[in-house]
């Protein structure tokens, strides 16, 4: 166990290092000379390679890197190129905040659905509930934001004019009702069939028919044998809606017209404003890791057997 | 109580065959919509026509013309055919000729190169997916465009860089890190438990080189899981190249793409709530395709991972 732990904790750094070197990477050797970028219709011969050279990218890459890596930790990422000498980080800091209040919101929605309809599924299972509930959720899965979003604004803003169609006053106003829904919606079927599919694999062990046979009440025997394993495997994709924690909701934040990560990430391509781009995938993955790694360490925590199948 | 359970499950398995055999015929109808998109077109996808712009169905234009007076049914079959090549391309290179040999691979030599692969895998599954195949997509775009008119002219041919070729290729390599590694994790937990079976022992120990016994001994063994990953798979790749497109990072618009339309058609909450209104036979068709699309695959799927996923 501590073996394990202590394992899980020294590969993170690498893990980070080299993660972050590849994200490093992709950004030089993405096109158009950053000199060029940032200089635009001033640029001649002498101008450029003087600024190349104050801006160290004649330098070999691993002092590049490192110099890079070095400021980033204090949450320096370096200047725009396209919003002239405007810090990165300034930038994006309060699209970032935007995009995690609407993805935070919509995966406490979608876990709030999803897991009590997920059990009530499995609970009913040989009922005709269970096949709705499955079914509905996966055609609720599959729709494409595309027809969702414009579909509840015509509905709810359109028609009954309740609630604004597009932009953002922050996440405890009407305008963030709809986007919510658009994003927490769909997220939630993933959790009613995980949740439902672990439950039906708790309801069948020995240690249930054993609580029945011991006497024990309902509510007893599902709270405390069924709920709390069943929650065990949620734990993983808890993991994976983490991961989509700055990028679940591009699609909504472009239709509803949110200030967020999407917008701002898409016309750093555009105007190949790398050091933007740079950023949001390092700040994303970074927080990954550190997210798979607090998961994974929760799990040997709360499952007594991984603890003690790691000690044998 | 017998009887009647008897009853339920036999309703349940009929339904379920039922569901199933809708989702293949929906899979199967698409797929071949794609493949005759050329004899399926009744015009050309990228023929402007002004004087008929936004107009309603009619018997002309099966579907109506969008606002540059294209016909949307021969956009929306040829759409269909971009993300059949796609898929196609992404689930051979990524799917079955890295993640097969590098699952082959790391199961059965372990050791150094196992503990290699897998740690790869974990780099790559630290990255956010949306971020990491748009990062990519945007930075290979233009050595690819280069690698291509580099190939035109060794081999003296004309036309490739404009047969749609560089989207492809873009797309596909962008979409690689998603589509191996899951695949490569199913394999390689096979070859786990097939190399320790007393045939692949027998071979060894006659001699028979690896590669042989790889290929010939424990491939056939372990290639069934490729179908369930493969049918998880699909859908998730048609997805991304649609919303790839939709970013405009995708198929590029001359070529036709169900994200390029929704795209000409949408960029905006509040046009796209007017075209719904007022024309929706221009945003639904390619919507509706992607839906019943991922649908089926992920009802298909579900149903070949009960059936089929060891346990």
């Amino acid at each position: 166990m501590f073996i394990y732990i202590l394992r899980r904790i020294l590969w993170t750094p690498v893990l980070l290092i080299i993660s972050t070197f590849f994200v490093f990477f992709m950004g030089t050797v993405a096109p158009g000379d950053p000199a060029e970028l940032k200089l635009g219709n001033k640029a001649t011969p002498e101008r450029i390679e003087k600024l190349r050279d104050e801006m160290g990218l004649n330098e070999p890459l691993s002092t590049q890197y490192i110099k890079y890596i070095s400021k980033a930790i204090k949450g320096d990422f370096g200047e725009s190129y396209t919003y002239s000498g405007k810090k990165v980080s300034t930038i994006i800091g309060p699209k970032l905040l935007v995009t995690l209040q609407l993805n935070l919101i919509a995966s406490f929605l979608a876990i709030l659905i999803g897991i009590p309809l997920g059990f009530y599924a499995a609970k009913n299972h040989k009922t005709k509930l269970d096949p709705l509930i499955v079914l509905s959720s996966l055609i609720i899965y599959a729709i494409p934001v595309f027809l969702i979003a414009p579909l509840l604004i015509l509905f709810f803003s359109v028609n009954l004019n309740w609630l604004p169609a597009s932009g953002w006053d922050g996440i405890f106003s009407y305008s963030a009702i709809l986007p919510t829904l658009t994003v927490g919606i769909p997220g939630s079927a993933i959790y009613i069939r995980h949740m439902r599919s672990s439950t039906l694999n708790v309801i069948n062990e020995d240690y249930v028919r054993t609580a029945y046979s011991k006497g024990l009440t309902n509510f007893q025997i599902t709270t405390k044998h069924i709920i709390r394993n069943a929650l065990l495997p949620i734990l993983t994709l808890l993991g994976f809606t983490i991961a989509g924690i700055f990028s679940g909701s591009l699609i909504v934040e472009i239709i509803y017209g949110i200030p967020g990560v999407a917008r701002l990430s898409l016309d750093a391509i555009f105007q190949r404003d790398f050091p933007i781009l740079t950023a949001f995938v390092m700040i994303g993955s970074v927080s990954l890791i550190f997210a798979n790694l607090i998961i994974d360490l929760a799990y040997s925590f709360i499952d007594p057997r991984i603890r003690l199948s790691e000690k044998n | 109580m017998n009887i009647l359970e008897k009853i339920q499950k036999f309703r349940n398995k009929i339904f379920e065959r039922k569901l199933i055999s809708i989702c293949i015929f929906f899979i199967l109808t698409i797929y071949l919509i794609g493949i005759f998109a050329p004899l399926l077109a009744t015009h050309d996808y990228n023929s402007i026509d002004l004087y008929n712009t936004q107009s309603s169905p009619s018997k002309e234009n099966i579907l109506g013309t969008d606002k540059l007076g294209r016909d949307i049914f021969s956009r929306v079959v040829w759409g269909i055919q971009t993300t059949v090549i796609i898929t196609f391309t992404t689930l051979l290179t990524g799917t079955l000729l890295l993640g097969v040999s590098m699952g082959l691979i790391s199961g059965y030599f372990r050791g150094k190169t196992d503990v290699f692969v897998m740690r790869l895998g974990e780099i790559v599954s630290s990255f956010p997916e949306i971020f990491l195949i748009i990062l990519l997509a945007a930075t290979i775009r233009p050595r690819i465009v280069e690698f291509i008119y580099n190939l035109e002219d060794k081999l003296n041919l004309s036309g490739l860089a404009n047969s749609g070729i560089i989207d492809y290729f873009v797309v596909g390599i962008a979409l690689l890190p998603l589509s191996w590694f899951g695949t490569m994790r199913l394999i390689r937990g096979q070859v786990l438990v097939v190399r320790e079976l007393e045939y692949i022992q027998a071979s060894q120990a006659m001699g028979t080189s690896n590669f042989r016994i790889i290929f010939f001994h424990v491939l056939p063994n372990v290639i069934s899981p490729v179908i369930v990953s493969a049918s998880f798979g699909i859908g998730a790749i048609a997805l991304s190249e649609v919303v790839l497109s939709f970013f405009g990072i995708g198929v590029q618009p001359p070529k036709p793409s169900l994200g390029v339309m929704i795209n000409d058609v949408t960029s905006r909450g509040v046009t796209s709530v007017s075209v719904l209104r007022n024309h929706p036979e221009q945003l639904l068709p390619p919507i509706i395709i992607i839906w019943i699309l991922i649908l089926s695959w992920n009802v298909v799927g579900d149903y070949i991972n009960e059936k089929m996923n060891p346990r």
